[in-house]
């Protein structure tokens, strides 16, 4: 079971190593985190998405506290989320190819960035499975390299239910 | 205001944080530490080697529930506390400890003696700093020692660079810390404690399960009144020993591994298991499903990580122990003894511990220990080593207070016993501290002896000479056919040892010069080092071996 914790951190030196190290030693799994300054300069905030039943994920939470610079931990509801992952990739093309590769970006609202003789670099933004989607359609042209940042995510705003 | 260089400021900063006392031992990185050091009255122990450094300011913390201080060097003075860290860092002891780094301008440039001691410490530390600024030193001085006092204790490492302990500033120390992201649980949730009132009113077989959390909260008198009120058997960890008087009738002593059979018992029939400031450590739970299986758990802890780590638990209470048990008292019904007291008071007498005495002059191990309780009354301190001698003397000594053992429980550290001997007769200077040692062990770490003979410590060092590692070699002869693989260790001559350090000394293997021996070694006027010659090839009993349940204990001979 996938979750998606937001975690705020006081900015000091080596929080970082502090809660990678954590998950290592405590033998917990990371898919992905990702790290970003906020509205407060002194705060950061991490998104981790970890893997694990609910008792590891318990177990990860209070681990998470005991660090002195952590400040709040938050796991988020994933049905009440907005959720963004960014993908840059680099795609072998040929000339003939161009177009039809420009079409599938515009379809998943991407946008072509960089354009070289041999390939062209897409980015685009959405959630996991968009990318995914995306990523597999490219798999045809051939893929030359890619990075994704991994999730970033806030919860909305509140519903007023009457 | 003056203004005073950084190593004044520590000074000063210890003195707001009412240390009078800190072990250590210099080098270039801190030498303007011990420059301000030499013209300060806190009394500075100079140790053999920094592990012995910091066992002795995590002995003198743990008997004298002060926070122990330490000094080191830069590079390999820094690494030579790592052991000595963790160890603390496993049995909750308060400790800061001071490193001194290269110059701030030569960090990461593999400067000489430059290591990376706040990323080394970082996993077995409750938290470290590292000051490049003097304006950071005084706050955070204070941060330290708040958290490594405060909530779950635990080390807490200040790294130094030397141009912070240089450098000038006028001096002043914060009243208040600024931690925003570290506020510990005290005050338990009263629906909680309410709800665990009721269920101890209800339980017909309840026992309490108790650890060194309460020992370190100082909950003895409240864990008393709990089980005179209620009439609850109570089992202690090994951290635990000493929250409750083991003479008394409902003290079923230790349980786990090496604990006793009534307690072991006990604990798989309860039906209700108050755990209180214990971690459920697998060396106390055996196999975890069949521990306590059929009781529901309370468990009390300040550690809300320690609550559903290993096992689940019906009604948990994240707080200070002593402050949860003190709301809880005035809910808890006043019992008489009933069937299930009974119960467990004949499991005493049907399962006592008992060892083989064929009247020979063989020096049984655990007739020494019963021969020290007679003499010192149970009204002494006794620290142990690491092994076979170490489970003897949690087993044979009758503890009656708190803060009367000290062991290296959680990381188990060979090497720990003399220096933490050290350091809880400088925290205790008027209590008798006994050091329980195996011929192993006490020479990972007997340069102390050294320490001791310098500032005259009377410790009682008595070593129970196996001529063996016997606690492995009890593993090899139960579960490898007694394959003796590296675990004879030919000792070196103990008396010889001791004498060139100035240090009384006297080697026995008769039983009937154990009487006076002991004697001597108590009376003498200073340090003394007792060599006593036991069987080579006693065991460990009971024993539940690794893995099995707590029912399937080794009970042993005869
Ligand atoms: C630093 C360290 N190294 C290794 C061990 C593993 N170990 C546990 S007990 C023991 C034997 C201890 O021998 P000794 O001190 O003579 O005590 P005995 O068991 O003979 O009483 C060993 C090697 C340990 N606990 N600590
Ligand atoms: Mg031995």
């Amino acid at each position: 079971m996938t979750h998606i914790l937001s975690v705020s951190v006081l900015n000091k030196p080596g929080v970082l190593t502090r809660i990678a190290g954590l998950f290592s030693r405590r033998n917990f799994n990371i898919e992905s985190l990702n790290v970003g300054r906020t509205e407060n300069p002194e705060i950061s905030r991490m998104t981790i998405v970890v893997n694990g039943d609910e008792k590891t994920l318990e177990q990860v939470q209070k681990q998470l506290h005991k660090l002195i610079n952590v400040l709040k931990i938050k796991e988020l509801d994933q049905t009440q989320i907005v959720e963004r992952d960014l993908i840059l990739i680099r795609v072998k093309c040929t000339r003939q190819q161009r177009s039809e590769i420009i079409q599938i970006a515009d379809t998943f609202r991407a946008q072509i960035v960089d354009v070289a003789p041999d390939s062209l670099m897409i980015e685009a933004t959405g959630t996991e499975d968009k990318l995914e989607a995306l990523t597999e359609l490219l798999r045809d042209f051939g893929i030359a390299e890619f990075v994704r940042t991994g999730i970033v995510a806030l919860s909305r705003g509140q519903v007023i239910e009457r | 205001m003056p203004k005073m260089n950084g190593g004044q400021i520590i000074i000063e900063s210890l003195k707001k944080e009412n240390v009078d006392v800190v072990f250590g031992y210099p080098g270039g990185a801190v030498i303007n530490l011990y420059d301000a050091l030499y013209s300060s009255d806190i009394k500075h122990y100079l140790g053999r080697h920094e592990q012995g450094v910091v066992h002795a300011a995590d002995g003198y913390a743990r008997s004298s529930g002060k926070v122990g201080v330490c000094i080191a060097t830069s590079g390999p003075g820094g690494t030579n506390l790592v052991t000595g860290l963790a160890n603390a860092h496993m049995d909750s002891v308060p400790i800061v400890a001071f490193t001194g780094q290269v110059p701030s301008s030569l960090i990461g440039k593999d400067a000489f003696q430059e290591a990376d001691i706040t990323g080394i410490s970082l996993p077995i530390t409750k938290h470290n700093f590292l000051v490049t600024d003097v304006k950071e030193l005084a706050k955070t001085i204070k941060e330290a020692f708040f958290i490594a006092r405060t909530g779950r204790p635990g080390p807490v490492l200040i790294d130094l660079a030397k141009d912070v302990t240089q450098a000038e500033m006028e001096f002043e120390y914060p009243d208040k810390v600024d931690l925003p992201g570290y506020n510990p649980t005290f005050e338990g949730h009263k629906l909680q404690i309410n709800k665990a009132a009721k269920k101890i009113n209800e339980a017909k077989k309840p026992l309490l399960y108790v650890g060194g959390g309460a020992v370190i909260s100082g909950a003895d008198k409240e864990v008393r009144e709990l089980v005179d009120k209620a009439k609850i058997p109570i089992t202690t960890t090994l951290m635990g020993l000493g929250i409750y008087p083991e003479n008394k009738e409902l003290a079923l002593e230790m349980l786990g591994m090496h604990g006793t059979q009534y307690a072991n018992l006990a604990t798989t029939e309860a039906d209700l298991l108050i755990a209180v400031g214990a971690r459920f450590d697998d060396r106390v739970t055996g196999k975890l499903d069949e521990f306590a299986s059929g009781a529901d758990i309370i468990q009390i802890d300040i550690d809300p990580a320690e609550i559903g780590k290993n096992v689940s638990v019906d009604i948990p209470i994240v707080g200070d122990v002593k402050r949860v048990i003190k709301e809880l008292l005035p809910y808890i019904e006043e019992k008489e003894m009933g069937e299930w007291q009974k119960y467990v008071i004949d499991l005493k007498k049907r399962y006592p511990l008992k060892y083989e005495d064929d009247g020979s002059e063989t020096i049984k191990p655990q007739y020494i220990m019963e021969e020290i309780d007679k003499y010192t009354k149970g009204d002494a301190t006794i620290v142990t080593e690491v092994g076979q001698h170490q489970m003897w003397a949690a087993q044979y000594h009758k503890y009656q207070k708190p803060r009367q053992f000290i062991t290296s429980g959680g990381l188990g550290t060979m090497g720990y016993g003399l220096p933490a001997a050290v350091g809880a007769q400088v925290g205790q200077p008027d209590e008798k501290v006994v050091l329980i040692a195996g011929d192993g062990s006490i020479q990972m770490n007997i340069q102390e002896l050294g320490t001791a003979a310098a500032y005259n410590i009377p410790i009682k060092v008595i070593i129970f000479n196996n001529n063996y590692l016997g606690m492995v070699r009890q593993w090899q002869e139960f579960f490898f056919e007694k394959r003796y693989a590296s675990t004879k260790i030919p000792a070196p001559d103990f008396v010889k040892m001791a004498d060139s350090y100035g240090i009384w000394g006297r080697s026995i293997d008769k039983k009937s010069d154990l009487d006076k021996a002991l004697k001597e070694a108590m009376e003498h006027d200073g340090p003394a080092v007792l060599d006593i010659h036991i069987p080579q090839e006693e065991n460990v009993y009971p024993m539940v071996p690794a893995g099995a349940g707590l029912k399937d204990m080794i009970e042993g001979e005869k």
